[in-house]
């Protein structure tokens, strides 16, 4: 039983003798309501593999499926909510664009801006709102789009380290409440400890998968705590022999 | 353990929160505001009236030729009860509607279709710019001897002088969609149709708007050009009179001609700033001074 299942993924941007080979034969299979997270150095692919996960571009080998054959949502370090429009518009236009009927959508919002806690700020525009709240607002949006997989590419990386800390409880708490299925590309090894049940590490220069991290931390879990400490270290001495190899 | 997290988030968000919005209202009463944008505009009218006098007491030229504030102002106060004043303007403005609207129309379409089709954009992207700098009076030898002196040369010169701005305005705008916002708009399921609706449009629109008021400032000033060579002897217009009262040499209606043409153009353009600033207010992205 897989939610999201990657086989022999390649992806190579242009052509002839200047091709560059971005991912090399990535291979991963997520289980339903598991929590992924991607580790890799600059230029593992980290970010490619995400957008072609969510079907914004095609790989140039392999196959990818998704649970039920839907588009996951997809998050990015920035929020990219839509200036033009308030906070509630933003969370409102996945629904419009679904065609769900006007009633049902304001509900629907409504809910929405409630699991983030953004519930008074419906009605303001994102520029009024604080760096962490926009990425809850663009969290909200995605949750949006009803779809069981959530792709995150480094979405608390622009944020600073008390909000990212909450952002991470808040995301754990969705994550569980709605049994998501969650890909997590980040290059912060501590946040992927914290976070996910599986570390997957990337190679750079082509990306491919060289070892995985199981994480059995119970959780709630704390990113001071020394359980997470402990797994972070492991991960990061493979890191560093991972990016030494580039340095030779 | 699990409840005691939950609730210090909830607290610790809604404060954080609260710290962070709290520093981003800024109050200021209408009538100030209101107040602090006049002001400097009418002191700056002041001046340059002031040394319009002042050169008129210099004795530099004598007044049939530069004739002094209070004539002219005396003149305006008359010239705008008369039918012809407001025959003339009607005629003006009407044809600077008409022209506009059909450089907005062409100006759009152009501008979309150079934007998205490649090929057009080689063949043609480099033409507009090059359209925009040809000064429009230069089109009217050819617009006269396609159209004589008619309506249509100076519609024709109207639009040509215009649609460059507005379609260049148009590509800028469709250039500069940052492409994070398109990958969004795709994620949520915005496609095709509904992607220009929902995304692209709207993200273009600042840029549009700002080549809608270059449009115009070119539409208006081609057509005074026009209105000023094309004098058709039947029909009255603002260009028509300023014509008049050179041949004429009525020196304070010449002057009160142009103060007319100024204030139009001047209203026209506020409006196309007031749209510019309220999408910009809109966005976050006015600063300070704008304001």
């Amino acid at each position: 039983m897989t939610s999201v299942a990657l086989t022999g993924i390649t992806k190579v941007y242009g052509r002839g003798p200047s091709a560059v080979l971005a991912l090399d034969g990535v291979s991963l299979n997520v289980a339903p309501g598991e929590f992924v997270c991607l580790v890799g150095a600059s230029g593992c692919g980290k970010s490619t593999l995400l957008s072609l996960v969510a079907g914004l571009d095609r790989p140039s080998g392999g196959s990818i499926a998704v649970e039920g054959g839907t588009t996951p949502g997809l998050m990015f370090q920035e929020p990219a909510l839509f200036p033009w429009l308030t906070v509630r518009a933003n969370v409102e236009l996945p629904l419009k664009l679904a065609g769900v009927p006007r009633a049902e959508r304001k509900a629907r919002v409504a809910e929405l801006l409630g699991t983030v806690h953004l519930g008074e700020f419906g009605d303001r525009q994102p520029h009024e709102l604080s760096g962490g709240m926009r990425q809850r607002a663009a969290l909200a949006r995605t949750l949006a789009l009803d779809t069981p997989v959530l792709l995150m590419d480094e979405p608390f990386g622009a944020l600073d380290a008390m909000t990212r800390d909450i952002l991470h409880d808040e995301l754990e708490r969705i994550w569980s409440e709605r049994r998501l299925t969650v890909v997590f590309v980040t290059h912060n090894v501590r946040e992927a400890a914290r976070l996910s049940d599986r570390i997957v590490l990337l190679s750079s220069r082509p990306g491919r998968v060289i070892s995985e991290t199981r994480v059995d931390i119970p959780r709630p879990r704390r990113i001071d705590s020394s359980d997470v400490a402990a797994i972070a270290a492991k991960v990061t001495e493979e890191l560093r022999r991972e990016v030494g190899r580039h340095g030779q | 353990m699990a409840n005691d997290v939950l609730t210090r988030d909830d607290s610790t968000i809604s404060g954080l929160d609260a710290l962070e919005i709290a520093s981003k209202q800024k109050v200021t009463s209408r009538v100030g505001r209101l107040w602090s944008a006049t002001w400097p505009k009418v002191a700056a009218i002041a001046i340059a009236i002031f040394i319009w006098q002042v050169v008129v007491w210099s004795g530099w030229k004598p007044p049939y030729s530069l004739p002094p504030p209070a004539d002219v102002f005396s003149d305006l106060g008359r010239y705008v009860t008369e039918g012809a004043f407001w025959h003339g303007l009607a005629t003006t403005l009407r044809r600077a509607a008409v022209g506009f609207a059909a450089a907005v129309a062409i100006g759009l379409a152009v501008g979309l279709a150079v934007a998205r089709v490649r090929i057009l954009r080689a063949a043609i992207g480099s033409m507009i710019t090059a359209l925009q700098t040809m000064p429009s009076i230069a089109w009217f030898p050819l617009a006269i001897l396609l159209f004589q002196l008619s309506e249509q040369a100076i519609f024709f010169v109207v639009v040509l002088g215009a649609a460059p701005s507005i379609a260049n305005g148009v590509i800028y705008g469709l250039d500069y969609i940052p492409p994070l916002l398109l990958r969004a708009g795709r994620n949520i399921g915005a496609r095709g149709a509904s992607l220009y609706r929902y995304v692209i449009v709207p993200a273009a629109l600042p840029a549009i708007i700002a080549g809608l008021k270059q449009g115009w400032a070119f539409a208006w000033r081609s057509l005074m050009a026009g209105e000023l060579l094309v004098v058709i002897a039947t029909k009255t217009s603002i260009g028509a009179q300023l014509t008049y009262a050179r041949e004429l040499s009525e020196a304070e209606r010449l002057m009160s001609i142009m103060i007319v043409i100024l204030v139009v153009g001047l209203v026209v353009d506020a409006a196309f700033g007031a749209a510019d600033r309220a999408v910009r207010r809109r966005w976050g992205v006015l600063d300070q001074a704008g304001a």
